[in-house]
């Protein structure tokens, strides 16, 4: 199977006819129907749609933390739908940085250490201080969560997302707890890490206006992609705002 | 059903293991109140009951023998209401298909009519005939060689071998507790008493007109040191050996001595198990209330007031107490039966019923509910006060503190361990109270088993170090040193020592106790004398040696001078020093050696029975031979006693056991598995982000399991310092001046009870680790905290 595009992109993650059902007593509902996504090495991708449209399932099934009901995702060679439990522990341990919307730091450990957390795992990790001095926290790596405000708390989470050099990060409403100064705060951080160290990001949001800061932007509904653009003009995420 | 009653109800169903675990640990804290103040109820009321109706004595007399005559003067001392002037005799009792000859106690009873104190409860056929060598048996006795009346057995008489019947199967108040001579635990195949008619009996011993026992029952007014003075003086030119209250009774001494044990049971267990079941209601409502603050907040929003909701927290407490009490009741009125029907092994009572006592359950109920509301006061409380907007909104992160200034780690730990610690440190209320309540269950588990050394101790300082005769023999009357030799010819005796054996009242100030003097020989051999570190030694030719218990009653140092009044001696005084405080469990101990206690009695060389090793193939030779010797009064054979008493108490120990390992296990899961629910619920987003994160199962099932490693761990040392406590406070209990109990406890008893704790903490964590295992990271990632 072919890794490139005809552009000459590597292809990263891509999936072919995943479908998710949940069965909800005598109804099934299906949370995706079919979908089919390639995402290149380096680029930034949007996954835009309105909440129970599928993009979470999706970014599920891609990170490792779901299984497809039917229908395969790859990651590199590495079909992630047939992987054991085992494999994909794994997998997440080593290639997918994670960024969720409530942060998930672990509240008894610091910045640092919560950093430090995925570094002891990693297999070529960079230094917690060099991780979250690319998202300007260096001066507030002694603070626990309780102590930094939601934006702080989001860089540290992408700070630990990062710090072991993943090659795909997943990012499910990054913005969504986060006022729009904090929001593009954070969501400039990603585009320096996506540029800087040519992270392929695919970021999950129902906001809009999100869009203009990717290379592409696929659109959900009712479980399929509905569209899928690809922005001539990437916006610095300083340029928006909501 | 209200909506808030249905809430409660799916609650319970939910949290369904956390509160059963909660429920089994308070039901037993209502299961021993149940049971151990239960059967002291039914011991105590029993015991009174049947002194009440069958007139048991409240004073004790003996003489060498006195003319029935005195018994006018003797009934009109102020404050006695009743007299039987009696008969009692030790006898040789000759069982067919018993090579051992069995001990005996022959007491007279009227020829006509029931005596006026010390009645017997008629079991079963009639009250024997004086004309025809009928006698009515103990039961316990007759039960062990399956007699009825009619049966027949021959006894050794006043050195005669006769021939008896029985004629009526009885019950004493005055043998509730049949102990033979010798004997540490009762065994009534080797230990009968029997009644016979005063004019049978009269001849038998030549005794007409005559009596060398006296039983008396005293007014609740009396003031009984006053009646035994006067008894006493009365009897003394009898050869009266000194009058005694009940309290130097021996049934009624051991009873008292159970009563004793019961009731400390009772005190010392129950509030174990409330306090940590307490604790447990404390920890699961604090943290059903926090999950549930959202809700508490909407329903105060739409108008319930602070109250309902407290009820309604109050009600699930109610609810889990309700079925620990239920559990506890049903468990306590089983471990009851058991208990009582192992006492009726062991006493002789007409009746003994585990009494059923309403107050008993309602007031076990009550504690245990009250316990449970104490425990979870402060989780309801938080509800209550709570505003409704704050409540609703979620709580703020939990704060933590970090000690290393910059947040790196200084020393190396992993970041799993580290959350691990600060998660301890953070509650180290929690922490505390978790390792105390696992720490409970260690003490609980070495005060169980701890008896199994002190006993292994006794035994071997008893019969292998002390008491090392095979039997001993006691004399009719005291005789001089020729029996000796007598003695040391029967057949099978390897090796014989004799003794002499005095009854006195030792004085030291108004410190007093009536006891035995024995004496020991130099370079004894079967019997010894150790010192408190069980080292032999020898009395010297002067004074007397004092066991360590003997000296504490009497406030004795070695070198102290004290009063001894002989009382089979016509109550002589004589003045003794203490020369040496040895080591003794068994009875009040007091040595001599034997030319000191002949020089201080003043009649010259006397033994009043003999020490014998023997050789176990000739038994049946001695036996018939001691059997056929008048003057042999009894035997007591140490060698049976050893076994019996090994039997006796490992089976009593192992069901005591049994039953402590039981409820430690209960406790250790209780709150072992309670901990571990409750952080996995608390910290379930956390582990599973650690999922999320690319963590193992095992790896985030680490975090959770090594704080609980921790606090198990730490469990360990406070388990042993509190068993040894524990344990310490059973020896004092068992203080008494029957016996003592060594405080012993083997290193292994310590490894023992850490590894059945550890063994069920590992249970409950795997438990625990199933649901780790099973987390869901999807949901866990959507919700917020």
């Amino acid at each position: 199977m072919s890794h490139w595009n005809t552009d000459g992109d590597e292809r990263i993650l891509h999936a072919r006819g995943l479908t998710k059902i949940y069965r909800s007593g005598e109804v099934d509902v299906f949370a995706l129907r079919g979908v089919d996504i390639d995402l290149y090495r380096s680029e930034m991708a949007v996954l835009l749609g309105p909440s129970g449209s599928g993009k979470s399932t999706l970014f599920n099934i891609l990170g490792g933390l779901d299984q497809a009901t039917s229908g395969q995702a790859w990651f590199r060679d590495l079909e992630l739908t047939a992987c054991s439990e085992h494999q994909l522990t794994r997998f997440r341990r080593d290639h997918v940085g994670f960024v969720f919307q409530f942060y998930n730091l672990i509240p008894s450990l610091t910045a640092w250490e919560n950093v430090a957390l995925v570094t002891e795992i990693a297999p070529s990790p960079m230094p917690p201080d060099e991780a979250l001095a690319m998202v300007g926290l260096q001066e507030r790596m002694g603070h626990f969560p309780a102590q930094l405000s939601g934006g702080e708390q989001q860089r540290v989470a992408i700070a630990r997302a990062i710090a072991k050099r993943p090659e795909i990060m997943l990012c499910d409403e990054p913005t969504g707890a986060l006022d729009s100064k904090t929001g593009v705060l954070v969501l400039e951080a990603l585009s320096r890490i996506n540029r800087e160290l040519g992270t392929t990001m695919a970021i999950i949001t129902h906001n809009a206006v999100v869009r203009q800061i990717a290379d592409r932007v696929f659109s959900f509904r009712d479980g399929t992609i509905v569209e899928a653009v690809r922005n001539e003009h990437r916006l610095e995420p300083s340029a928006v705002s909501w | 059903m209200s909506v808030l009653d249905r809430k409660l109800l799916r609650d319970l169903l939910r949290l369904w293991a956390q509160v059963l675990a909660i429920a089994l640990v308070m039901a037993c804290g209502v299961a021993t109140i149940v049971t151990s103040v239960g059967a002291y109820r039914s011991l105590d009321e029993t015991r009174s009951a049947f002194y009440d109706r069958y007139r048991f004595a409240t004073i004790f007399a003996g003489a060498t023998r006195a003319p029935l005559s005195l018994g006018e003067s003797l009934a009109r001392i102020d404050g006695i209401s009743a007299i039987e002037l009696r008969i009692a005799k030790s006898v040789i009792l000759d069982i067919e298909g018993m090579a051992e000859p069995a001990a005996g106690i022959v007491i007279s009873i009227p020829d006509r009519g029931e005596p006026s104190v010390n009645r017997l409860y008629l079991r079963s056929g009639r009250w024997p005939d004086p004309a025809r060598s009928e006698v009515a048996v103990l039961e316990s006795f007759a039960a062990a060689h399956a007699m009825v009346p009619g049966s027949r057995f021959s006894a050794i008489l006043n050195g005669r071998k006769r021939d008896l019947t029985v004629a009526a199967i009885v019950l004493s108040p005055e043998y509730i507790y049949a102990l033979g001579p010798g004997d540490m635990v009762p065994d009534p195949r080797r230990f009968g008493v029997l009644y016979m008619p005063r004019s049978a009996i009269e001849g038998i011993f030549d005794m007409d007109g005559a009596f060398n026992d006296l039983a008396a029952r005293t007014q609740r007014s009396a003031r009984l040191a006053d009646v035994t003075e006067r008894v006493d003086a009365l009897l003394k030119p009898f050869g009266g050996t000194g009058a005694t209250d009940r309290v130097d009774q021996m049934s009624h001494a051991f009873l008292d001595n159970e009563l004793i044990q019961l009731r400390s049971m009772a005190t010392v267990i129950p509030p174990i198990f409330l306090f940590v079941s307490a604790f447990l209601v404390n920890m699961i409502l604090t943290r059903l209330v926090a999950l549930e603050r959202e809700q508490v907040g909407l329903m105060k929003a739409v108008g319930y007031r602070s109250l309902e909701i407290v009820w309604h927290y109050a009600k699930l407490t109610l609810v889990i107490a309700a079925i620990g009490i239920a559990i506890g009741s049903i468990a306590g009125q089983l471990l009851g039966d058991g208990l009582t029907s192992l006492y009726a092994d062991f006493f002789s009572f007409p009746f003994l019923m585990f009494r059923q006592s309403a107050d008993l359950y309602a007031i076990a109920g009550a504690i245990s509910a009250a316990a449970a509301l104490a425990g979870s006061a402060r989780a309801i409380w938080s509800v209550a006060r709570l505003p409704p907007a704050v409540a609703m909104r979620p709580p703020a992160p939990t704060r933590y503190r970090s000690r290393t200034g910059d947040g790196r780690a200084t020393v190396q730990v992993s970041q799993l361990t580290m959350m691990a610690m600060r998660h301890l440190l953070r509650w180290p209320v929690r922490a505390v109270l978790t390792t105390l309540g696992i720490s409970f269950a260690v003490a609980l588990l070495i005060t169980a088993l701890f008896s199994f050394d002190s006993v292994a101790y006794m035994v071997d300082t008893v019969f292998f170090r002390t008491e090392r005769q095979d039997a001993t023999l006691s004399f009719v009357s005291s005789r001089g040193p020729d029996a000796l030799q007598a003695a040391a010819r029967l057949p099978g005796v390897l090796r014989a020592e004799g003794f002499r054996a005095t009854q006195v009242v030792l004085r030291n100030g108004h410190h007093r106790r009536r006891l035995m003097i024995t004496t020991i020989p130099t370079n004894a051999d079967l019997a010894r004398v150790l010192d408190t570190d069980l080292i032999p030694v020898t009395p010297p030719p002067a004074g007397l040696v004092v066991s360590e218990h003997v000296a504490s009653l009497l406030h004795l140092s070695v070198g102290d001078r004290m009063d001894v009044t002989l009382l089979e001696h016509g109550g002589r005084r004589a003045q003794a020093r203490v020369t040496a405080i040895v080591q003794s469990y068994v009875g009040l101990a007091v040595y001599m050696h034997p030319e000191a206690l002949d020089r201080m009695i003043g009649d010259g060389p006397r033994i009043s029975g003999v020490r014998v090793a023997l050789d176990a193939s000739r038994l049946p030779d001695l036996y018939s031979a001691i059997k056929s010797t008048p003057a042999i009064g009894g035997i007591a054979l140490q060698a049976v006693s050893r076994t019996k008493f090994r039997e006796t108490i490992e089976e009593n120990i192992g069901i005591m056991t049994s039953v402590y390992a039981a409820l430690a296990g209960i406790i250790t899961f209780g709150v072992v598995y309670n901990s571990a629910r409750i952080q996995l619920s608390e910290r379930a987003r956390e582990l599973a982000s650690l999922r999320v994160l690319g963590f193992s199962r095992g790896e985030v099932s680490g975090v959770l399991l090594t704080e609980l490693a921790v606090v198990v761990a730490s469990a360990q040392p406070l388990g042993w310092a509190l068993g040894t406590a524990f344990s310490w406070s059973v020896v004092q209990g068992f203080d008494s001046d029957l016996f003592r109990i060594p405080f012993v406890i083997e290193r292994s008893t310590f490894a023992v009870a850490s590894l059945v704790v550890l063994a069920i903490a590992l249970l409950s964590a795997l438990i625990v680790r199933r649901r780790i295992d099973g987390l869901d990271l999807v949901r866990v990632l959507k919700t917020r905290d």
